[in-house]
């Protein structure tokens, strides 16, 4: 009944020169300066859970929150980046998905893929607030802003609004440890992979902020403000050997390094096929140019012209 | 042959007990929705990031679209397989879907964040062709014309509009495979929405066949509304319940839901995802309970014997539906998770609001077709059917 090849849609691939984050766990010290500097960037109000209400404490990425830094505790909490009797902490925004679901489920095309930068914008004039993308994404990145007639969907950007003046991500101009860093994503995962060949306990440097395209030219570096080289000399962590992002759903332009089981700081397993392509390729399959309904409705259509009797006509004494 | 039984409106009084029942919900509705409206979604429901999507979605559209499907399935058996002599069923059922289909059209602007936009989705430029719920809201509004379309001979009867109805009826029988194909298109499509959600749809109820799955249950309980309906209106208006046609109506749903159960334990099966039925788990009981509501009809009117006791065949329905109900809630709410419970897990249950905005929905279907039943030549004419 369903022809397999003809419609099938493949799991897209990130655009080659697309722009993304490269988050080291093991490097991120937990000070929230990236959360802040989100706030920030994106004129987001700050978010209550304390008696006092003195400071932003978000405990999750909201409407009004794209960036969180979420901890991971277990028992004694000793060790920085142990599994047991240790903790770790974990970056919570937008992964910018090579085949993003919420891109797949939404009706109106608000969300949308910059094909260049691979940056997963979002345009509330043309959102209909119906949530899909909330319920497809599987980072449960896209949030509603539940709390105004007017809400909006809330999630990261890229900071792409920043972009013309210079600026990156703000969470990466800010992290003062390098622990997130702004770049294309093929030169993050390079750099991702440099990281995870090391030997862990020694040292090396590390670069912050933004990382300069491999045989970036002076004026492709011009683009973007602040210092180029703001390495410093950091020990290598104790990685796990996998870059998260790589290959999840097909890729996401935002990786991550841990040392921490994945699941257990909270990034899902994923299998390499997005559910983007599935569910595409099951509509492709039965509407692909609608030869299929059309199809089908000619075949009713004909059925039902010889079924169809007028009342009147019965009433004559016809079948 | 199919010996036509001419409908005729039922008369009597319009405000009785249940019609003041109905009202006092609908302004209850109406007074939550202003709420909502000034305030947000916020203000009256539950709803939450890790619960996007409440009973207005599900019980509203996704469920409320399944129970309209009376009109679909009924009108398929007559005029698609030619069973003429059901003929006295099409237009209450047809009735009932097109305001169970018309409502879930209006209730999906209740539950839109940005409901100014809804036209967007139908808009090229805006509108978004791979998307699921695109295919979906296509194929409900153009449903929703081609039912008043289907329907309208009642009211031109009525009001006596003989020339219009004649030219109508000449090119009726292209709506009639029009609205064969529009639920057959979006009720398989409501089950692909949760196709995207991947791995955050527990593997009983997340497979590539869930549009066969959900359009199968949707046909049977377009069938089992059909029995459902026929009996509660034969008794609510003390009339003859039609036996004679309900019996084999009831036959041919459990046909359809031999197939359809075979389909859904074959995938089980051969995806490998049965063993999360044999988990002590919510969802596994959940699943248990959806299986047990589908399976009960092949107990209850299983045989030709059970099939003439009018009790038997209501419970049958009921049952049908309660599983389609299941299979959907299932899906949608309690085999979803977001997975992201790291730091606080997500919880979600319907505030008493988001309730009685579902249950003034299904009021004004029911006051709609109280209203519509007594006063336009829908049910048939008692006696002249037998």
């Amino acid at each position: 009944m369903l022809p397999e090849t003809a419609c099938a849609r493949d799991t897209l691939q990130r655009p080659p020169e697309g722009l993304g984050l490269l988050y080291d766990a093991t490097l991120c010290v937990g000070c929230q300066a990236c959360v802040a500097a989100c706030k920030r960037a994106n004129d987001n109000p700050a978010e209550f859970t304390a008696m006092d209400k003195l400071w932003d404490t978000p405990l999750d990425t909201s409407g009004h929150t794209f960036n969180l830094i979420k901890m991971y505790r277990n028992g004694t909490m000793e060790t920085k980046d142990s599994e047991l009797n240790g903790f770790s902490f974990m970056k919570t925004s937008c992964m910018h998905c090579a085949d993003p679901s919420c891109v797949s489920a939404c009706p109106v095309t608000a969300m949308h893929k910059d094909p260049v930068t691979g940056v997963v914008g979002y345009d509330p004039d043309a959102c209909i607030g119906c949530r899909y993308c909330v319920a497809a994404c599987p980072f449960g990145i896209p949030k509603y802003q539940y709390d105004s007639p007017t809400g909006k969907i809330g999630k990261c950007e890229l900071c792409r609004h920043r972009h013309e003046d210079g600026h990156y991500s703000a969470c990466a101009e800010v992290c003062p440890t390098g622990a997130t860093l702004f770049g294309r994503t093929e030169d993050l995962l390079a750099e991702a992979k440099r990281r995870l060949a090391l030997k862990p306990g020694d040292w090396t440097t590390i670069p912050r902020g933004r990382l300069p395209a491999t045989g970036e030219t002076p004026e492709a570096a011009a683009k973007w403000k602040g210092l180029v080289d703001q390495g410093y000399q950091a020990q290598v962590g104790n990685y796990l050997q996998h870059v998260y992002g790589e290959t999840e759903y097909g890729g996401t332009q935002v990786l991550k390094l841990s040392a921490v089981n994945f699941q257990k700081v909270g990034m899902p397993d994923l299998p390499p096929k997005s559910s983007a392509a599935t569910s595409e390729t099951i509509q492709h399959t039965l509407y692909g140019g609608m030869i299929m309904p059309i199809a089908v409705l000619a075949g009713l259509t004909w059925v039902a012209k010889r079924n169809v009797v007028p009342d009147d006509a019965e009433k004559g004494g016809q079948s | 042959m199919s010996a036509h039984h001419p409908a005729a409106p039922v008369g009597g009084k319009l405000f009785n007990l249940p019609v003041m029942i109905c009202s006092v919900f609908i302004a209850a509705m109406v007074a939550i929705l202003f709420v909502r409206f000034v305030f947000g979604l916020g203000a009256v429901t539950n709803l939450n990031d890790g619960y996007p999507w409440g009973i207005w979605v599900v019980f509203d559209v996704v469920i409320g679209s399944a129970f309209a499907c009376g009109g679909f399935s009924v009108a398929m058996l007559v005029y698609i397989f030619n069973r003429g002599r059901y003929h006295p069923l099409v237009r209450p059922a047809l009735l009932a879907s097109l305001f169970g289909y018309t409502l879930a059209g209006v209730g999906v602007l209740f539950d839109l964040g940005r409901w100014w936009n809804f036209w967007h989705i139908l808009w090229p430029g805006y509108a978004n062709p791979n998307s699921v719920m695109f295919e979906v809201a296509v194929c409900i509004s153009a449903y929703v014309i081609v039912m008043w379309i289907e329907f309208s001979p009642v009211f031109m009867e009525q009001w006596g509009l003989k020339v219009q109805k004649q030219k109508l009826e000449k090119v009726l029988f292209f709506f009639i495979a029009l609205g064969t194909l529009l639920p057959m298109m979006h009720q398989s499509s409501l089950g692909t929405m949760l196709v995207v959600m991947g791995p955050q749809i527990n593997p009983l109820w997340q497979t590539p066949i869930v549009p066969l799955l959900y359009l199968l249950s949707a046909i049977t309980i377009g069938y089992g509304i059909v029995l459902f309906e026929s009996c509660v209106a034969a008794s609510a208006y003390r009339r003859q319940i039609e036996m004679h046609l309900l019996q084999p109506i009831a036959k041919i749903m459990l046909g359809v839901l031999a197939v359809f159960m075979l389909v859904r334990f074959g995938d089980l099966v051969f995806r490998g995802a049965f063993g999360h039925a044999l988990s002590p788990s919510l969802e596994a009981l959940f699943f248990w309970l959806e299986t047990a509501c589908f399976a009960a009809p092949f107990l209850i009117v299983g045989t030709p014997g059970a099939r003439r006791n009018p009790a038997r065949i209501f419970i049958a329905g009921c049952a049908i539906m309660m599983g389609g109900v299941l299979l959907r809630i299932n899906g949608f709410l309690i085999g979803y998770d977001t997975g992201l419970g790291v730091d606080h897990g997500w919880n979600y249950f319907p505030s008493i609001a988001e309730m009685i905005v579902t249950i003034g929905m299904f009021a004004i279907e029911v006051l709609a077709y109280i209203v519509i039943t007594r006063r336009f030549p829908v049910l048939a004419r008692e006696g002249a059917a037998h």
